[in-house]
């Protein structure tokens, strides 16, 4: 059932901490001798899909495979595969020889041969005659390498690392990125590396699995990732990018920021709303505007050490954020071309909000955890399973949590030109998503008001 | 302009001197005077030829050991259970492990003489082993509790990815690691115990005297000069005992009670 | 399997830790002298000691009400005390700080008889009168190093930019410390206070070298006296029942809302 190459396989893999999804359904294969990257923002479940592989959790439901054999149910000390741990996890009360000699003593390798390899794997992580030294002691980079070198000592088929260079400074950080690339290359083992650092799992991976909420967004190459993004949230967690609203006229034209463009997508419809991305760099700016597509008005101008970073408003009222050798002066009028293979058009998530909710008579219901007013409604009653929709801008933010229905904190935000996008996790830990002007900060604790005529109702008939 | 905030602390540096260290002087002052204020080594000599202080002095030692001994190896299960969160969820129990030491040991001491009374065993050096862990385990099972609590859960799981099971990871990582909580726990049994005086006493229904008892005894009945000999000798076997402590672990301890 | 013997084992542990407790309970509640004799249920003596709380004139009740006194004013004396101190040694460096704290650790790490016998040389060599106030300076001895201990964490936590950043706004040294230093320092305070005030209630030894001969008793000496002479008062069983009982509430309260605020933290 496995293919040869696949050594570690997730099947509809699910897991939950104290009622919350961490893992949903989740499916995986990675392939013998891959760099593998998992890639996401803090509590995307990255770290659990690593600590089910080493086996410190146990999934819910689904499978793990090794080697097309299951191991769900086998303890971490009897799987090959070992762990670079965060925060390196040394042992305090052992030094440097005697951490890395840890596990081949555990499996009573002799004496003889525990000294010849842990020489030898000092000796690849650049740290020979170090074997005395007390672990606390030495500086964070050399920690890190012993790390490394415990893990690897015992040859490991697959070597996980979690966040292994998160408590490095930016130099040293870069330093080891290469090192760690290059034992990748020369030891040829699977190597899972878990990060919510874009540009570290761009430049090491062979695959990157980009996460977030608990489900994988895409699987790919880091320029598959980063041409070409499935989703906002890929296009906004991966480097620099303008994510705008659009409509598909037909196939290979698409109408954003108030102009058709021409583009190579197909097979999105005619005239349906869809997101569109534009990396900075993406976006030709010249001084003439003739034989511009749309043309502009740049308002900042910042250099970047090799490219000038410019916000142009351009002339349907939206801000584009353009990156370009050649400096532009705040104020100066410019004309803009994009080509279409540079316009990435994605499949929008949802159109509006769309929720589970219970008429508690006929016009009020209860959605998220609050009671809102909808407005009597023909056919409702008193207990009433419904389903509730609620366009993105009806959703009405306070700044003070105690004024609204139900109170909620900004989950996380995306700029579309002419309006943000964000996302509200309510206090009854459910998602709400909201098209403001108005600018909020990440964490911002809100009040939420919805108008009883915005909320749409209809009966839900599922049991 | 302003004093400099280090300075604050010569008030207290100043009551140190006069209420903690003068006193230490004085009592190898007094070890080494008689009676008239003359310089003698009489007194330290006569501990060390009179048979009966030297057996109470080797028994007070046998006794505070042993006693330190039963309460670690009661306390350590204890504790190691109290911190692993998949045996014990409830913060009762451990709070239930650390109020006795809020009552007063004297009180609670001749509860469980009375208990043992009750029960008709007759006083002697087994209810005085046992009172006594009943008096200290709380002191034995906090700190080994805080240590193992604090411990970074990713050490065994370290040494578990590293292959140890789950025998080799506590023999291996996490006793070795809770070593300083072992040597805090043992430092605040075996001192108090070791110099124990009223609560022998009320234990043994004082068949049992031990070197506390002798010390209190001859300070008591005016005899200063010998009583500050035995408690300088106290306070050498004090010293020895703190060296195989580090620095100031016993009061870090303390000061996390609350 | 595995996680039901853990719990047996901590249940027959606190089982025996608390049975000479409950013992003493259960016999408050009747009026024979001796303990383990049971005369039928009564709260007689619970009446006598109130009624001795009420005249005053009692010898238990005069120590129950040294006891407390004493504990209040130590920790009183010892919270500012140690507070200063604490600021005072945070801003030493080096062989001074180290020298000052290992001096601090001393009436800690010492045994209570040697500190008692101690302090009473101190005493006869000055020339002090023995009573009331030498047993309040012994206590406030071995009560500040607590204080100096929970405080100095609290000072390492404290922003030192907070304290210049009051001066800067135009404070004066005494206000900064005032309105900026000791409310940040103010949960180092309560516990040392009240470490200290416990520290001191549950003290002999050293009241008991340091008390003279003038009479004076806390509850722990007068304890040491009765048993001696043979026969606990039988008042002795209800005080120390209610005691426990207040210890026992407080401490589950305290904790109860630590627990309930911890979570809340976590939930943000």
């Amino acid at each position: 059932m496995t293919q040869n190459d696949v050594i570690i396989r997730l099947q509809n893999v699910s897991k939950a901490f104290g009622g919350k999804q961490v893992l949903d359904n989740i499916s995986l294969d990675i392939k013998k001798g891959e760099f593998v990257t998992l890639l996401g923002p803090s509590g995307c479940g990255k770290t659990t899909t690593l600590r089910l592989i080493s086996g410190f959790t146990t999934p819910d439901s689904g499978t793990v495979y090794m080697d097309g054999k299951d191991i769900s149910g086998i303890p971490p000390y009897k799987r090959p595969l070992n762990t670079v741990f965060q925060r390196y996890a040394l042992f305090p009360h052992l030094d440097v020889y005697d951490n890395i000699a840890f596990g081949l003593k555990l499996a009573k390798v002799p004496e003889k041969e525990i000294e010849q390899r842990v020489r030898k794997v000092l000796k690849m992580v650049s740290m020979t005659d170090y074997e005395d030294r007390d672990v606390e002691s030495l500086s964070g980079g050399q920690q890190q390498r012993v790390a490394i070198a415990r893990a690897l000592v015992n040859q490991p088929k697959v070597l996980l690392l979690d966040e292994p260079l998160s408590a490095l400074d930016h130099k040293m950080r870069q330093d080891m990125q290469i090192e760690l690339k290059e034992m990748h290359q020369k030891l040829g083992i699977t190597f899972i590396y878990v990060t919510h650092d874009q540009e570290e799992a761009l430049t090491l991976s062979d695959t990157i699995v980009v996460m977030n909420e608990g489900k994988i967004q895409q699987i790919g190459t880091p320029a598959d990732i980063y041409n070409e993004p499935v989703n906002s949230f890929v296009a906004d967690f991966i480097g620099e990018s303008n994510i705008l609203n659009g409509t598909m006229i037909e196939d290979r034209k698409v109408n954003f920021i108030g102009h058709d463009f021409p583009c190579v997508d197909e097979g999105f419809g005619t005239n349906n709303p869809v997101d569109v991305v534009i990396r900075p760099e993406d976006i030709y700016i010249m001084s003439h505007t003739e034989n511009a597509q749309f043309t502009g008005k740049v308002t900042s101008c910042i250099f970047k050490g090799v490219h000038y970073e410019m916000l142009v408003d351009t002339d349907s009222g939206y801000e584009l954020m353009i990156q370009d050798y050649n400096a532009f002066e705040p104020g100066s009028e410019v004309g803009m071309i994009i080509k279409p293979v540079d316009i990435q058009v994605m499949r929008k998530e949802r159109l509006c909000n769309t929720l589970e909710g219970v008429m508690t008579d006929d016009s009020h219901v209860e959605f998220l955890d609050g009671e809102f007013e909808c407005g009597a409604k023909a056919g409702l009653e008193e207990g009433d399973p419904v389903t509730v929709e609620i366009a993105f801008d009806a959703v009405e933010l306070l700044d003070h949590q105690e004024e609204g229905q139900i109170a909620g904190e900004v989950h996380s935000i995306l700029y579309k030109g002419d309006h943000y996008h964000l996302i509200i996790l309510t206090e009854s830990g459910g998602y709400l998503y909201v098209d403001t002007q108005d600018i909020w900060d990440k964490g911002d604790l809100v009040g939420i008001t919805i108008k009883p005529s915005d909320i749409k109702l209809s009966k839900r008939n599922d049991n | 302009m302003t004093i400099k905030r280090s300075s604050w602390s010569i008030p207290y540096l100043i009551f140190l001197l006069i209420f903690v260290v003068l006193p230490l002087v004085l009592i190898a002052i007094y070890a080494f005077q008689d009676g008239e204020g003359g310089f003698t080594f009489e007194n330290i000599a006569r501990f060390f030829t009179d048979q009966d202080s030297l057996s109470t002095f080797a028994l007070s030692l046998e006794v505070a050991i042993e006693n330190t001994a039963i309460c670690l190896l009661l306390g350590y299960p204890a504790a190691y259970i109290l911190a692993r969160k998949d045996l014990n969820r409830s913060a009762v129990t451990v709070i239930l492990f650390i109020l006795p030491m809020w009552i007063n040991a004297l009180m609670r001491t001749l509860a469980t003489a009375e208990l043992f009374n009750v029960m008709g065993v007759t006083l002697g050096k087994g209810t005085l082993l046992f009172g006594m862990a009943y008096d200290y385990l709380p002191f034995m099972i906090y700190p080994i509790y805080n240590t193992l609590n604090k411990m970074d859960k990713s050490y065994s799981e370290a040494a578990e990815d590293l292959g140890a099971t789950p025998g080799q990871v506590f023999r291996k990582v996490t006793l070795p690691l809770s070593m300083p909580g072992i040597t805090s726990g043992i430092m605040m049994v075996f001192m108090p115990t070791v110099s124990t005086f009223a609560i022998s006493e009320f234990l043994t229904n004082n068949k049992i005297k031990l070197f506390g008892t002798i010390i209190q005894e001859n300070i008591n009945s005016s005899m200063w000069n010998y009583g500050a000999a035995l408690a300088l000798i106290m306070l050498v076997i004090i010293g020895i005992t703190t060296l195989f402590n580090d620095e100031d672990e016993a009061g870090k301890v303390e000061g996390g009670l609350i | 399997m595995k996680k039901f013997f853990a719990q047996a084992y901590i249940w027959f542990l606190l089982i025996l830790l608390y049975a000479p407790l409950v013992f003493i309970g259960i016999f408050s509640f009747t009026e024979s002298r001796v303990m383990g004799n049971w005369t039928g249920f009564s709260t007689k003596l619970y009446s006598n000691l109130f009624s001795g709380m009420m005249q005053g004139d009692s010898a238990l009740m005069a120590a129950v009400k040294n006891t407390l006194l004493i504990a209040l004013i130590a920790a009183a004396i010892s919270t500012l005390l140690g507070t200063i101190a604490a600021i005072g040694i945070f801003n030493l460096k080096g062989r001074k700080k180290a020298g000052i704290q290992f001096l601090n650790n001393i009436p800690m790490i010492n045994p209570d008889i040697i500190t008692g016998v101690s302090l009473f040389l101190l005493f006869i060599f000055l020339g002090f009168s023995q009573g009331y106030t030498t047993v309040v300076l012994a206590h406030i001895t071995f009560c500040t190093p607590y204080v100096v201990l929970n405080v100095m964490p609290k000072l390492a936590q404290m922003n030192p930019n907070t304290y210049e950043a009051a001066l800067d706004l135009g404070a004066t040294p005494g206000q900064a410390l005032r309105k900026v230093m000791i409310p940040q320092l103010r949960p180092g305070m309560v516990s040392g206070f009240i470490l200290a005030f416990t520290m001191s209630l549950d003290d002999f030894a050293v009241t008991f070298f340091t008390r003279g001969t003038v009479g004076l008793d806390t509850l722990s000496t007068y304890i040491y006296t009765d048993a001696r002479k043979g026969g606990l008062t039988p008042e002795l069983r209800p005080l120390m029942t209610l005691i426990f009982a207040t210890i026992l509430i407080l401490l589950v309260i305290i904790n109860i809302r630590q627990a309930r605020l911890a979570k809340k933290a976590a939930a943000k």
